[in-house]
């Protein structure tokens, strides 16, 4: 194997981890959420409020890392108006989410305005340092590490983090318990509420993590629609995962390596139309899973609002 | 009584409404009056109005442009544009219906207006319309649209001066025959300069299409892919997705060429890894469509295509330093070749491969 076929390995790799984060962060709060009972179509507009956020507290702090802590809590401020709707008041989950979808493209349109006196994006701000020429350094994997961010090392964390707390602590077990059989999680006395709300806040906080790992890494300024579509595949990303963590990652990972497949695919000189090679990450992420992943089973009583007393 | 209060409310608001309107255009209205009124005399004084698409007043780029061409009319015929920005899309049909009403000559910026450009169009046949970038076949509307694959040209050849190993890559955003016109285009410059070089851009090795014009993360992963191949000047016609192009060339130290407007001064923290950009004078287009409606030869029904004989479309004014002047010189000879007619810039790709390049010294 020649060093120039290597190089063009690590780059893919290195494209795949970049293009899998923000869909990991998303897809991990999906996750949570529907594991609670509560389907969340709002990623899509928690993952913008997170990316604009992110930008806006980087820019007023001068400090990229209160940037992210920005994103973080106006990711969970916004599913605190999701937890609202679909908690409280009983209102149908996907209204409410695509609700935030729309809600969060506008709003954050006008703090263009209002905020950046810009419109369309922002100026650019500081973004997170990381050492690339140390790890480069780094002997075998250096030439990899140098490729990534912060962002990627925190997201399969995440994953791991996410993984433990589901399946290894009481609180994981409540909240599958409140997924599956709400009724039997009250009777038992847990509060089927405070879960819910738990959960779909802190899928808003992972969203919005997420959304700064779109404007605050390879990119440092926020744009209208730079979003694009993320959070509805981290969405498909949760159910070809069968709603486990770590199996939402790797829908997250396939599609992106499909994604950084046909970037280069394109350079191939086939003759073929480039909406073609844009199809190509959906249609490998669908072959592969539904090849692969067979049966998917929801949590029981995912999307129903939970009635106290109700028989 | 309720409902007579809440019919009260609703005309107030309804009112606020027009008091906004008035409002906004007060500052564009008098602004020079004196010299204004000076040249009242000498032509017939007709009233211009101006709708923009979303990104409204302070775009920076297209909406602004066009805008700024109704200003120098205002300077040199002292005549007070009305200007209505639409923030959605169904705007548009409104705004223009109230401009028509009360304005002799409209502007519709931007080719999303063009249905609604047309139904209005048709509704007042007496009176004048304009609309940018798109065509509307109308006796009274004239279409403003620009020779991009021109301008194009142009950057090919400094992309195919400056670049070091003659490796040149091309990023765009949805591809389209409106995208393809840069992508024609500026194969043919760099064909001009360095056959070798566009070959790769011909069979489309060197091109990425991103399938978006917003996905900024998805540029930075299509620039660095290109630039990893090897590539070491991009050029791109893809609206938000070139920031992340930016991003990419400002990392690994490579060069890039905006669009549109003089992204050097748009994208500042850039500007270094900009080596020039593809500008579109919005400006003139409105300037000249106004100008011929003063003077009274308007062109009703026919498409302008303005490129660079009208000064249009071109190499922005704020150039990178790694563009030696020979290279700007060896443009300008291109540019004037262009506009004497000796060199047909391709506009589609077909052309573009069949293109016979033109050695200039």
């Amino acid at each position: 194997m020649d060093n120039a076929f290597i190089l063009s390995i690590i780059a893919i790799i290195g494209s795949t981890l970049r293009q899998a984060t923000p869909l990991i962060f998303a897809a991990l709060g999906g996750v949570f959420s529907e594991r609670a009972g509560v389907v969340n179509i709002g990623l899509e507009g928690m993952l913008t409020m997170g990316a604009f956020f992110a930008v806006y507290g980087s820019f007023v702090t001068k400090n990229p890392w209160i940037g992210v802590v920005f994103a973080i809590i106006a990711g969970a401020a916004t599913a605190v108006i999701h937890a609202f709707l679909s908690i409280h008041l009983k209102a149908e989950q996907v209204i409410s989410g695509t609700a935030i979808n729309l809600f969060a493209s506008a709003i954050t349109s006008y703090l263009l305005m209002v905020l950046f006196k810009r419109q369309g994006q922002t100026d650019g701000v500081g973004t997170p340092y990381y050492p690339k020429d140390f790890m480069g350094k780094i002997p075998i994997i250096g030439g990899l590490l140098k490729e990534i961010n912060w962002y990627v090392f925190i997201a399969f964390g995440l994953v791991i983090l996410a993984n433990y707390v589901l399946y290894k602590t009481p609180l994981g077990l409540r909240i599958r318990a409140v997924g599956e059989h709400p009724r039997a999680a009250d009777t038992l006395g847990i509060s089927v509420y405070k879960i819910r709300y738990f959960c779909v806040i802190l899928s808003g906080a992972l969203a919005g993590l997420g959304g700064a790992s779109i404007s605050l890494s390879t990119t440092n300024l926020f744009r209208e629609g730079m979003v694009s579509g993320r959070g509805f595949i981290a969405l498909a990303a949760v159910v070809f995962g069968n709603w486990k963590p770590a199996g939402a990652m790797g829908a997250c990972l396939i599609f992106a390596f499909a994604e950084a497949f046909q970037i280069v695919a394109q350079g191939f000189g086939w003759t073929l139309p480039t909406e073609f090679y844009s199809a190509i990450p959906y249609v490998i992420t669908m072959i592969v899973l539904a090849g692969f992943v067979g049966k998917t089973i929801s949590p029981a009583a995912d999307g129903v609002p939970y009635e106290k007393g109700e028989k | 009584m309720k409902k007579i209060l809440s019919f009260v409310l609703a005309l107030t608001m309804v009112m606020a409404l027009f008091v906004g309107c008035g409002q906004k255009t007060e500052p564009t209205e008098g602004n020079k009056p004196a010299e204004g009124q000076q040249k009242e005399e000498e032509k017939p004084k007709i009233k211009i109005g101006l709708a923009t698409d979303e990104g409204g007043k302070g775009d920076k780029s297209f909406n602004d442009a066009a805008i700024a061409g109704l200003e120098k009319i205002q300077k040199d015929y002292g005549i007070e544009p009305v200007i209505l920005e639409s923030k959605q899309n169904d705007q548009y049909e409104p705004n223009l219906k109230n401009l028509a009403e009360a304005n002799d000559l409209v502007f519709a910026i931007g080719f999303k207006m063009a249905d609604a450009t047309k139904k209005v169009a048709e509704a007042n046949p007496d009176k004048k319309f304009g609309i940018v970038d798109e065509e509307v076949k109308l006796p009274n509307v004239v279409s403003i649209k620009f020779k991009e694959h021109e301008g194009s040209f142009l950057v090919g050849v400094v992309a195919a001066k400056t670049s070091k190993n003659g490796k040149i890559g091309f990023v765009g955003g949805i591809d389209s025959p409106l995208i393809q016109k840069f992508e024609a285009g500026f194969i043919a410059g760099v064909k001009s300069v360095n056959p070798e070089a566009a070959k790769d851009l011909e069979s489309r090795k060197n091109v990425r299409y991103a399938a978006s014009f917003s996905d900024v993360n998805k540029g930075y992963e299509l620039a660095k892919q290109l630039y990893n191949s090897g590539c070491d000047v991009i050029y791109h016609a893809a609206g938000g997705v070139g920031i992340g192009v930016f991003n990419a060339a400002k990392e690994m130290k490579k060069y890039a060429i905006g669009v549109d407007s003089d992204q050097a001064l748009t994208v500042p923290d850039a500007k270094d890894v900009i080596l020039c950009s593809m500008i579109k004078k919005v400006d003139v287009g409105t300037y000249t469509v106004s100008k011929d409606a003063m003077d009274g030869n308007f062109k009703g029904g026919q498409t302008l295509e303005l490129g660079l004989k009208e000064d249009c479309v071109g190499i922005s004014p704020t150039v990178n330093p790694a563009v030696s002047k020979e290279t700007l010189d060896l443009a300008n000879k291109y540019r004037d070749e262009i506009i004497k007619g000796s060199i047909k810039v391709p506009s589609t790709l077909d052309e573009a491969k069949s293109f016979q390049p033109v050695e200039l010294k």
